[in-house]
């Protein structure tokens, strides 16, 4: 299990240190700036050293570092890690070297309750900020009737949920947001398409209200005979803590007790019939060794009445590139020399759109010449009220016992950053 | 804390005489405490930054006194620090502890005995002792999980202490308790305990393991991982004991934590081994593959651990993942060390079917900046071409482009891989010989050069100005590595070979005889003088028979070779998610061995590969896998296969055996669970079989020295 957890800084400085176990002085820290943080050419994210191994997670030039001495298990080390960041970020809204140096003495609380001599404890935030507040609290005044209350959910079968949450007007919001990761080939084939989705629910609802959530989801579809072309088949789904299990494998139903506020409820995966939001058709030519011209179109494919916005798409050029000529017609294009890149830029792109791209890039002659990798064009997007996976949430039912009617709210997000790649 | 977020500026270096001034200034007229808050994080910054704060232990102690929790933690947090190195002034707050131990507030009963059983010197261990049996018992489960761990604490402490007070038993009894959260505890914390050299054997019954069940669901994610852990002590003894286990545990696999699932999987993984229902085996692989595919959406970590795993678990499993080799493909920022995974596994996977697919991939990345990532994507278009035969000529065209380009390291990854394929497929492609001999003078890294000289050896009648080549390379000899002399000698004694009844045959008779008195006399290295009088010898007795042995029929290569042998993989998988799972080892240096145990439910094919625990022991390289591609120093020596002892067949070159008859790549299906590989039969023979290059191949490299206990002068005699 976990014997040690640190956090540093890009600069190699400890802005955490908790040693869980007596196999470690501090000063294995240093060990970890030598190896990692003063290396600049780290190949793993974990490192192993004689019997010590150093697991690290990078957020906002922060390392997150958890130290073992034996065989741990490794995706609980890093899932730990990744849970660490999130309860900073709905703490302090935000993980940076600032906001950890702002609190280091709550975040020293947090790491002491969520994880005993390495084991992982309860990490759920809704119950965390019932007791780990940043108010000050006298120990007498504490009163032992209200810890018990605490204690029996941080260790209860819902113990991601206070019991006594009111609230005026009940809500929830669902977002069903997808990102399509493309790979395309130079010759216009589907390489790879598929689409991860999540759905973030923010609940705002009293009391311990029981939810159903439906999709349009193709085994519920087939086994209810409803009969149904806009079925949408799931690789896979992966659900939070508070999702019954047992009841999904047994009847496909989603059915649970959400936390307060905002959570993950699902993960989904979906490989069939993806809807490529864009179409981008590039020619790049290299005219001898001194040019390469573009044309890069890029086509909105899906329902006029939609847009996509912040739409980008870069487009690499060759190491040895002196200076870009681009002509757009929509959105401004212009060459980040740093980066050997053509970034374009359209801010909105209304369906069946279709926008070019011409460019040419000048080359200075070098000695040694060596081959273009081309590496792909990549375009980030985001495309509201449109799933590319065709996936549509067909209900939310809330059962509370005091019979509330509740109001729910969907959203659909369909985006890409760095994972929508055409070769050319 | 007035606001938060407004601490950063006590984070910074300070005197120990300041901080005591300001804490003895805050005794009186300290306002809601808000300076002894101040000074104490102060301290806390400090000790986070490395300064010592010890000296201030009497003075923080004091701050106890005071009723703000906030307060207390710190205080516990300094004494978790400097407890240790301060036996003799601990007693002083003892009474605190003692207090916190019976408070009424269920939080500050577990804070008590959190903090005391972090500081394992004896006095505080006998504090903690009584409180702790009463904490075991408490009416709180918040209390009773904290307590848990505080014995597992306290065993590593004091493993001896901690079962005379009878703390093992009650933790036994804690598996039953009727919280999900103090049923974990207790489980994580008897699995630590069983783990250790001397720890208290920890074990399950099916009516535990069944209990244990019970409480899966209303557990934390972590508490799962901790139950669905310990699965692996439970050793089914009837096959529907495992199977129905398997039922319950198989929904897990929906869960978003990434460690959930994978310990499932670790767990289902381990059951199947007690199945007899192959329609149930089939179905849960079924199940297995998409989870596995949905942890590559998590963070590149956490898909670097499922990248291992999945490497282990298809050649175990191959019906998992069989037709998705596709959601593999690297994307163009993905990190380093998720793309070499994904190309290791990419290359398990590709067949005849999607042979093009992977191909097109592979060359893509041959283009790539990273100078490691190339070279492995050349290597793998080489190792495609090798195990599936359709797409050896597509490989071949790929890797001659490849050449073309004339990046140096990419043509020499390119040569090396060919040498393999003219052996993969004699008669079929020497015709690309010329182009390769074109870019002779770009080679400057020993295994590519060794590669080339094994060319211009083997294919020494097709080249014209062999000999020419040959000596050319010949000029550097004495400066070379160990591995191109070797291959340098070879292809001489080749040369000579085939010269010797050609116009050509002196200048090979000189080159050969150049090669053979610089390997006998002027090298230290004992294997390549060794070999060099075996030549030497050969020839001298009866230059014919050494031309049948030297140029006999090679054995063509395989891809066998890189399969783990069973035995391995089930213990590997045992470690399915760990450290162990990513290195490939199951020596992780501090682990406990796991072993896959007999039981009247073990399926014959696991009982017959299965390894005693003891073989743990063995050097660390125990099962180490390399990845595509065999290393090339076996292969120099497999090629001299013929000429070994025969008594060494079982034990040379593991990555280069002859062809098996039976299971060949499409043994694979036919074989009774799908388990790819089936060299039990070796494993078992050969109690060495596993050890694979522990002694740096010498065995498999070399041939005996020779008993004639001749000096060199003696030799000179006898050549020709």
């Amino acid at each position: 299990m976990i014997s040690a957890f640190f956090i540093f800084n890009q600069k190699g400085e400890v802005l955490i240190s908790r040693l869980y176990r007596t196999d470690f002085k501090r000063s294995i820290a240093d060990v970890f700036r030598i190896q990692v943080v003063s290396n600049s050419d780290v190949r793993s994210p974990i490192i192993t050293l004689g019997s010590t191994s150093f697991f690290h997670v990078r957020i906002n030039s922060l390392y997150v570092v958890a130290v073992t001495k034996n065989n741990a298990n490794a995706a609980l080390v890093f899932e730990f890690c990744y849970r660490f960041i999130n309860i900073c970020k709905s703490y302090f809204g935000k993980i940076d070297e600032e906001s950890v140096k702002n609190n280091f003495v709550l975040i020293y609380e947090l790491i002491d309750e969520i994880n005993d001599f390495g084991y992982p404890q309860n990490s759920e935030i809704d119950t965390l900020k019932s007791y780990i507040t940043t108010e000050s609290i006298v120990s007498t005044a504490f009163a032992a009737e209200e810890s018990s209350k605490i204690t029996a959910q941080a260790t209860g079968a819902t113990s991601w949920r206070r019991p006594d949450v009111k609230y005026k007007k009940n809500e929830a919001f669902v977002d069903v947001v997808e990102t399509v990761n493309l790979s395309m080939s130079a010759k216009g084939t589907v390489l790879r398409a598929d689409v991860d989705g999540h759905i973030q629910m923010r609940a705002y609802l009293s009391g311990t209200p029981e939810c159903k959530f439906g999709l349009n989801d193709k085994l519920v579809i087939d086994k209810s005979q409803q009969g149904g072309s806009d079925a949408v088949e799931l690789d896979d789904c992966r659900f939070h803590q508070c999702v019954r299990l047992n009841d999904f494998d047994a009847t496909r139903t989603i059915s649970f007790i959400p936390p307060d506020g905002e959570f993950e409820l699902m993960k989904y995966r979906s490989t069939s019939n993806v809807k490529l939001p864009l179409r981008v058709i590039p020619t790049v030519t290299e005219i001898g060794t001194t040019q390469v011209s573009y044309t890069v179109t890029v086509k909105a494919n899906f329902n006029n009445k939609l847009a996509a916005t912040n739409v980008v798409l870069r487009i690499p050029t060759p190491l040895n590139t002196t200076a870009v000529d681009c002509q757009v017609a929509n959105g401004k294009a212009k060459y980040v020399p740093g980066e050997n890149v053509v970034v374009w830029k359209l801010p909105r792109l209304q369906g069946g759109q279709e926008c070019t791209l011409s460019a040419a890039a000048d080359l200075t002659s070098t000695t040694h010449r060596q081959v273009w990798a081309r590496p792909p064009i990549d375009v980030d997007f985001q495309v509201l009220m449109f799933t590319a996976s065709g996936l549509i949430v067909r209900f939310l039912k809330v059962f509370e016992k005091s019979n509330y009617s509740s109001i729910k709210w969907v959203r659909y997000l369909t985006k890409a950053s760095g994972s929508y790649q055409i070769r050319f | 804390m007035a606001a938060p977020g407004q601490d950063a500026k006590l984070f910074q270096r300070g005197k120990i005489e300041e901080f005591r001034a300001e804490l003895h200034a805050a005794e009186t007229k300290d306002k809601k405490f808000v300076k002894r808050k101040t000074v104490l994080k102060k301290i806390v910054a400090n000790i986070t930054m490395g300064n010592d704060m010890s000296p201030l232990f009497t003075d923080v102690v004091q701050c106890l006194g005071t009723p703000l929790l906030e307060i207390k933690k710190m205080v516990y947090l300094f004494l978790v620090s400097y407890g240790r190195s301060k036996p003799e002034q601990i007693h002083l707050v003892i009474p605190n502890f003692l207090q916190d131990c019976n408070d009424r507030n269920p939080l500050i009963r577990a804070l008590a005995i959190r903090t005391m059983s972090y500081i394992p010197i004896p006095v505080v261990k006998d504090a903690l002792n009584e409180n702790l049996r009463h904490c075991l018992k408490d009416r709180d489960p918040y209390v009773r999980k904290t307590a848990a761990i505080c014995v597992a604490k306290l065993y590593a402490a004091d493993p001896r202490r901690a079962e005379k007070s009878g703390f093992v038993e009650m933790l036994r009894d804690l598996m039953l308790d009727s919280n999900a959260t103090v049923v974990a505890n207790a489980v994580a914390a008897l699995s630590e305990i069983g783990d250790r050299q001397d720890g208290v054997i920890f074990k399950l019954n099916l009516a535990t393991a069944n209990k244990l069940l019970a409480a899966l669901p209303e557990s934390s994610e972590w508490g799962q991982v901790y139950i669905l852990d310990s699965l692996l002590r439970y050793v089914p003894e009837r096959h529907a004991d495992a199977e129905v286990m398997a039922e319950r545990i198989i929904v897990q696999l929906q869960h978003a934590n990434s460690a959930v699932v994978l310990t499932t999987i670790k767990a289902l993984l381990y059951l199947m081994n007690y199945m007899e229902n192959r329609r149930l085996i089939d179905y849960i692989c079924k199940k297995m593959g998409p989870p596995l595919v949905t942890l590559l959406s998590s963070g590149p970590e956490v898909q670097y651990v499922a990248l291992r795993n999945i490497l282990l678990i298809i050649q175990r499993r191959p019906a998992v993942l069989k037709n998705d080799v596709k959601v593999f493909f690297c994307k163009y920022n993905d990190p380093i060390y998720v793309k070499l995974a994904k190309l290791e596994i990419m290359y398990r996977l590709a067949r005849a079917e999607n042979a093009n697919e992977v191909l097109a991939e592979l060359q893509e990345y041959a283009s790539e900046v990273d100078i490691d990532f190339v070279r492995k994507a050349v290597r793998s278009i080489g190792r495609l071409a090798i195990k599936v035969e359709d797409a050896s000529d597509t490989c071949i065209q790929a890797l001659l482009g490849l050449i073309e380009t004339k990046v140096s390291y990419v043509v020499q990854e390119a040569i090396i891989v060919i040498k393999d394929i003219f052996r993969r497929y004699p008669g079929k492609y020497e015709g690309v010989i010329p182009t390769l001999c074109q870019n002779l003078d770009a080679l400057d890294e020993p295994e590519a050069k060794a590669a080339m000289i094994w060319i211009l050896g083997q294919f020494a009648n097709r080249i014209d100005n062999a000999d020419e080549l040959l000596d050319d390379l010949l000029y550097t000899f004495l400066e070379e590595s160990n591995e191109v002399q070797l291959a340098l000698l070879t292809a001489s004694v080749k040369l000579f070979i085939y010269k010797s009844k050609s116009d050509k045959s002196d200048k090979a008779k000189e080159l050969v005889y150049k090669v053979l008195k610089w390997a006998t006399e002027e090298v230290d290295n004992p294997d390549l003088r060794d070999r060099g009088f075996m030549y030497w010898r050969l020839l001298a007795i009866n230059p014919t028979v050494a031309g049948e042995i030297v140029l006999a029929e090679k054995p063509p290569i395989t891809t066998d070779s890189d399969r783990m042998d069973r035995g391995a993989l089930d213990q590997l998988l045992l470690h399915t998610g760990t450290l162990g799972s990513i290195y490939h080892k199951t020596f992780i240096r501090g682990a406990t061995g796991k072993a896959l145990k007999d039981s009247p439910a073990l399926n014959p094919h696991s009982r017959a590969a299965l390894v005693p625990v003891a073989r743990l022991q063995l050097p660390p390289t125990a099962v180490n896998v390399s990845g595509p591609g065999p290393t090339e120093s076996h292969q120099l020596g497999a090629t001299e296969d013929p000429v070994a002892p025969p008594l060494l067949d079982a034990a040379v070159s593991k990555p280069t055996p002859p062809i098996p008859t039976e299971d060949s790549e499409n043994g694979d299906d036919a074989s009774d669970d799908g388990a790819e590989g089936a060299d039990e039969g070796r494993a078992n023979r050969d109690p060495y079989a596993n050890l694979d290059g522990a002694f740096g191949n010498y065995l498999a490299d070399q041939p005996r020295p020779m008993n004639a206990g001749g000096r060199q002068g003696d030799d000179d005699d006898l050549l020709f």
